[in-house]
Order: C-alpha cells, then sequence, then structure tokens
C-alpha cells in the first residue's frame, strides 16, 4: 500500500485539492470553482467551508486541521473580504505544511465571475504540482479509522455496529488507530465504557464526558433520538447507544480526544463531540455530516458509516465506506452501500465473516479503491459553531 | 448500570442463534426480557420462546417483543442491559415499544414532535 507523504511524517491515502469558503457569502463562488474540475476522474477537487461571519476558535482549529489533513494536497481559500475568518493565519499554517495554499478575496478580485476564472486557474496549477507529491510504502498503523453510525434502527446494533466493532478491533492489533465518537450516543454505557479505560483517571474522564452530553442533551430538551430511530423498533435512547456503543469493539480505550485533537500513537480513542461550558449554539452535532467532520479533523483517514434505515452520505476529504445493517435495506439501495452486514441475520455468514471482510475493504479503499460514496460524488460538509475547552493530560496515553 | 460485565455487552446475533429461540426473533443475552423481531410478525403467530409457546401481538421487523410478562415500572433488559422501563404491565408476547415503555433518561420524540417522554420522570 502506497501512501502520500506529507511534511509532518503522515501519509495520505487521496490526494485531494480543498476549495475552503470562509463565509457563507463566498460560497457560491467556491461551488462554481469546484464544478469546474467534476469531470475529472476521482473528482479530485472538493468542497469544504465555514458559514459564521462571527469568529470562532473551534471552527479555526477544525478548518486548520481540515486543511492540512494527510488526504489533503493543496488549499484554495477563498474569501468575501469583509468577515471575520483569520484567514492570514490559516493560510500560514497551510503554507507552513509544505502544500499549495491559494487565496481568493472576492471583493478584491472584482467579483463573482472573475474570482472562478482566478481559481480555476488556481487549481489547474495546483493539480500539476500536487501530482509530483512522493509515493511511499505505508501499512495499516499508520491508518485512521473513524467509526459512525446513522439512520440507525434495531437492525443497526445487531449486525453493523458489531461488524465495525470487529474491524475496528483487527486494526487496532495491527498497531492502526481507531476513534469512536457520539459521547450523546453514548448514554447509558458509561460506566461499562469507564472499565475499559487504560487508567483510572481516563476512565473517570470517559464518564465525565457521557455525563457531560446527557446534561446538554437534557438542556436542549431532545435526545440524539430521530423519528426514524422508532419507526425502526428502537424506544430509547438508551437502546440506540448500546447498540451503537458496540462500534468501539472490545480493546482498551487508550484515550479521550476532542474535535482537532490527533491521537499520538495507535489505539481505540474516544472523540468527545458535546462543547464545554454552559449550553449555546444548539445542538451539538446537527447531522451526521458534522461528526464525520470531526472524525476526519482528527485525522481519520477513512470512516466507517453504519445504517439500518439507509444513509447515503459521503464526505469531503476522507472516503466513506457504508456498513448496511439488514438486507431489506441493502437490496433496496445496494447502489449506496459498501458493506451487506444484514447476511448475517439471514445465515449468509457470521459477524467474524462480515468484521473481516470490511477490515480488507478499509485496506482496499487505503489503496485507491473507490467507495460507494466516491463513485457517486458524495462529498457533503458541513461546520457549525461550537466552544471546547483543551482536554486533561489524564485523557492521552502516555508517550514512550 | 456498572454491574453490567463485558460478556453481556457482546451478545451478538451468534450467541442468541444458540437459544432455543425462534428463528424470527432474536434474544440477545440470558438477562433479556424482550427480544428482536427479524422479521414482521403478524399477530397472532405462535411463537415457541425459551421453552414457551406464546401468542405474539404485530411486531415490525426490528422491534421488539416481550419475551415474559414485565410488570409496570420494571426495567427493560436488551443486550443484558436496561434500555428502560415499562410504564405499564406488559404481556409476554406483546410488542414492546413507545405505547408501554419510556427512556429512564431523555425522551423520545415523534415526527409530529410530540414527547412520548411518560410522566412523572
Amino acid at each position: 500500500m502506497l501512501g502520500y507523504l506529507r511534511s509532518d511524517g503522515r501519509k495520505g491515502i487521496r490526494n485531494v485539492i480543498v476549495v475552503a469558503y470562509l463565509v457563507e457569502c463566498a460560497h457560491h463562488v467556491s461551488r462554481e470553482i469546484v464544478s469546474r474540475f467534476k469531470h475529472l476522474p476521482g473528482q479530485p477537487v472538493h468542497l469544504i467551508g465555514f458559514p459564521g461571519c462571527f469568529p470562532n476558535k473551534y471552527a479555526n482549529q477544525v478548518m486548520t486541521k481540515l486543511c492540512t489533513h494527510p488526504n489533503v494536497g493543496g488549499v484554495l481559500l477563498v474569501s468575501l473580504g469583509c468577515e471575520s475568518f483569520d484567514r492570514a493565519n490559516l493560510g500560514k499554517a497551510i503554507q507552513a505544511s509544505g502544500r499549495p495554499a491559494g487565496l481568493q478575496i472576492i471583493q478584491e478580485t472584482g467579483g463573482t465571475r472573475k474570482t472562478v476564472e482566478a481559481g480555476v486557474k488556481w487549481i489547474e496549477e495546483a493539480l500539476k504540482t500536487i501530482a509530483k507529491v512522493p509515493r511511499v510504502e505505508m501499512s495499516p498503523a499508520d491508518i485512521i479509522i473513524g467509526t459512525i453510525c446513522g439512520g440507525s434502527d434495531a437492525t443497526s446494533g445487531l449486525t453493523a455496529n458489531p461488524a465495525i466493532g470487529l474491524a475496528s478491533d483487527l486494526l487496532v492489533e495491527a498497531g492502526g488507530t481507531s476513534i469512536f465518537e457520539e459521547t450523546g450516543e453514548l448514554i447509558g454505557c458509561e460506566h461499562h465504557m469507564g472499565g475499559r479505560a487504560r487508567t483510572p483517571e481516563l476512565g473517570k474522564e470517559l464518564i465525565r464526558s457521557v455525563e457531560k452530553a446527557a446534561h446538554y442533551y437534557d438542556v436542549l430538551g431532545h435526545g440524539s433520538f430521530a423519528a426514524g430511530n422508532a419507526e425502526g423498533g428502537l424506544t430509547t435512547l438508551e437502546e440506540k447507544s448500546l447498540g451503537a456503543y458496540s462500534k468501539s469493539g472490545s480493546k482498551t480505550i487508550d484515550g479521550l480526544i476532542k474535535p482537532g485533537d490527533v491521537p499520538p500513537r495507535g489505539g481505540l480513542y474516544l472523540l468527545d463531540v458535546v462543547p464545554d461550558g454552559e449550553v449555546r449554539f444548539g445542538f451539538p452535532n446537527i447531522s451526521d455530516n458534522a461528526e464525520i467532520v470531526e472524525l476526519i479533523a482528527c485525522g481519520a483517514h477513512v470512516i466507517l458509516f453504519s445504517t439500518g434505515r439507509g444513509s447515503v452520505v459521503g464526505s469531503a476529504i476522507s472516503p466513506v465506506i457504508k456498513v448496511c445493517a439488514n438486507s431489506v435495506t441493502y437490496r433496496r439501495m445496494s447502489e449506496d452501500m459498501d458493506i451487506d452486514a444484514g447476511r448475517i441475520l439471514e445465515s449468509r455468514g457470521s459477524l467474524e465473516d462480515v468484521g473481516r471482510e470490511l477490515y480488507g475493504k478499509i485496506l482496499r479503499v487505503a489503496e485507491g479503491e473507490q467507495t460507494c460514496s466516491e463513485g457517486l460524488g458524495h462529498q457533503e460538509f458541513i461546520l457549525t459553531y461550537k466552544s471546547f475547552e483543551p482536554i486533561w493530560p489524564s485523557c492521552l496515553p502516555v508517550i514512550r | 448500570m456498572s454491574t453490567h460485565s463485558k460478556t453481556t455487552l457482546n451478545a451478538n446475533v451468534e450467541t442468541a442463534r444458540e437459544s432455543d429461540a425462534d428463528p424470527r426473533v432474536l434474544i440477545l443475552a440470558a438477562a433479556d426480557n424482550v427480544g428482536t423481531a427479524i422479521a414482521d410478525i403478524a399477530a397472532g403467530t405462535s411463537l415457541k420462546l425459551r421453552g414457551k409457546t406464546l401468542a405474539s401481538g404485530a411486531v415490525p421487523m426490528g422491534h421488539k417483543i416481550a419475551v415474559q410478562p414485565i410488570a409496570q415500572g420494571e426495567k427493560i433488559i436488551k443486550f443484558g442491559a436496561p434500555i428502560g422501563s415499562a410504564t405499564r404491565p406488559i404481556a409476554a408476547g406483546e410488542h414492546v415499544h413507545t405505547q408501554n415503555m419510556k427512556s429512564d433518561y431523555l425522551a423520545s420524540f415523534g415526527r409530529d414532535g410530540s414527547s412520548r417522554m411518560l410522566q412523572g420522570h
């Protein structure tokens, strides 16, 4: 397996150009630029951005981590001109990483059409530059996966989530890294999870992160539970949690990270996605892609996405592998699904078979094989306001 | 909650298959008082679960079925862990869902915005 070598030593499994709008007012111009490259094989120009005009430290951190993600080869920033986003510092961080960094300021370039043309020209050059990025040998130990479930029903927790847990165990055994998340969807599992921590101090932090989530959702008056979850047979948040929790597999939990923290070494990590401090800015993650973006900001090369009801989403920057939890949904939406975990329910394979199939798929996608959502052109992206405090020292493993 | 053992949460379909449950219903752990329908089950279907034959209510695929009588206020156990409490007495074979159980943590909501959180929490 060959990876794209970046200046910080990390290796990418894709080599994409990212066009990043720094306020909603620059979104259309950015999208027009990206659309000019839709015909290229693999659609290597992706659109990301932050819609807000008010400054936000979290959004800055996430955008910086995304623009210097190992799957990203170069970045074009698109600013309207008057928004508060700290474009100078973001640009410096990208340049310091050795990547081509472009900046278009719409008010200075002279409006929509001129900015689109200038942006397209910049990307044509940047694509030539990033084609020269050195490819180096890469092993499973270099891979970070992020695991998530969406469009869950009762079969998610029976087949797809435990299969993801198994694939996660296999990657961790090979020295790789697995991140699971959404503390609000682990309500009810906190004490069991605390017992799996590498140290007692970390165990306390894991429990505290779920209690924080429970409080947060309590204040908002609505947990992470959608109408479709109930139609699929899930009745309560804690029932959904127990199903979701099985994505974490059976390994010892090595650390607790927050959005933008890249795990310092291989192992299993919980990503705390619920903001710190008093409740503000609304729901922590307003849809599945908001969580996917945070996993990618933590360095995830590949996302494993479990779905029972049938989600179709992919993501900008990192490929999404869809694991379908039941064969009824799989047959109806097979073009969107990479793995049929529902065969476990129909006695056409064991949990172990599906877990190993999924692990093999991770390695092939890392080698360049397209996922269903990549092939269909899915590159969803969303980033909204949040605020976090830094993690405590006890949240990370001691580096030897 | 701290009494969960790892083995109960690692309950899975294969261990469930080894039980004497009807193939249309999975019981994930020995402590469970509900099973999961893996096919749509029509009302009045005769099911053999845990050595006893019972008449089922209408239970759609993925939904829960009581495998034993459950008293009002008793915990609903699935994956070997509590997933909420019964809000009224539930007969063996009955469909277990928002009409007869609730979360012990947070409300579940319907598409019409109505809270399914029941009184007294």
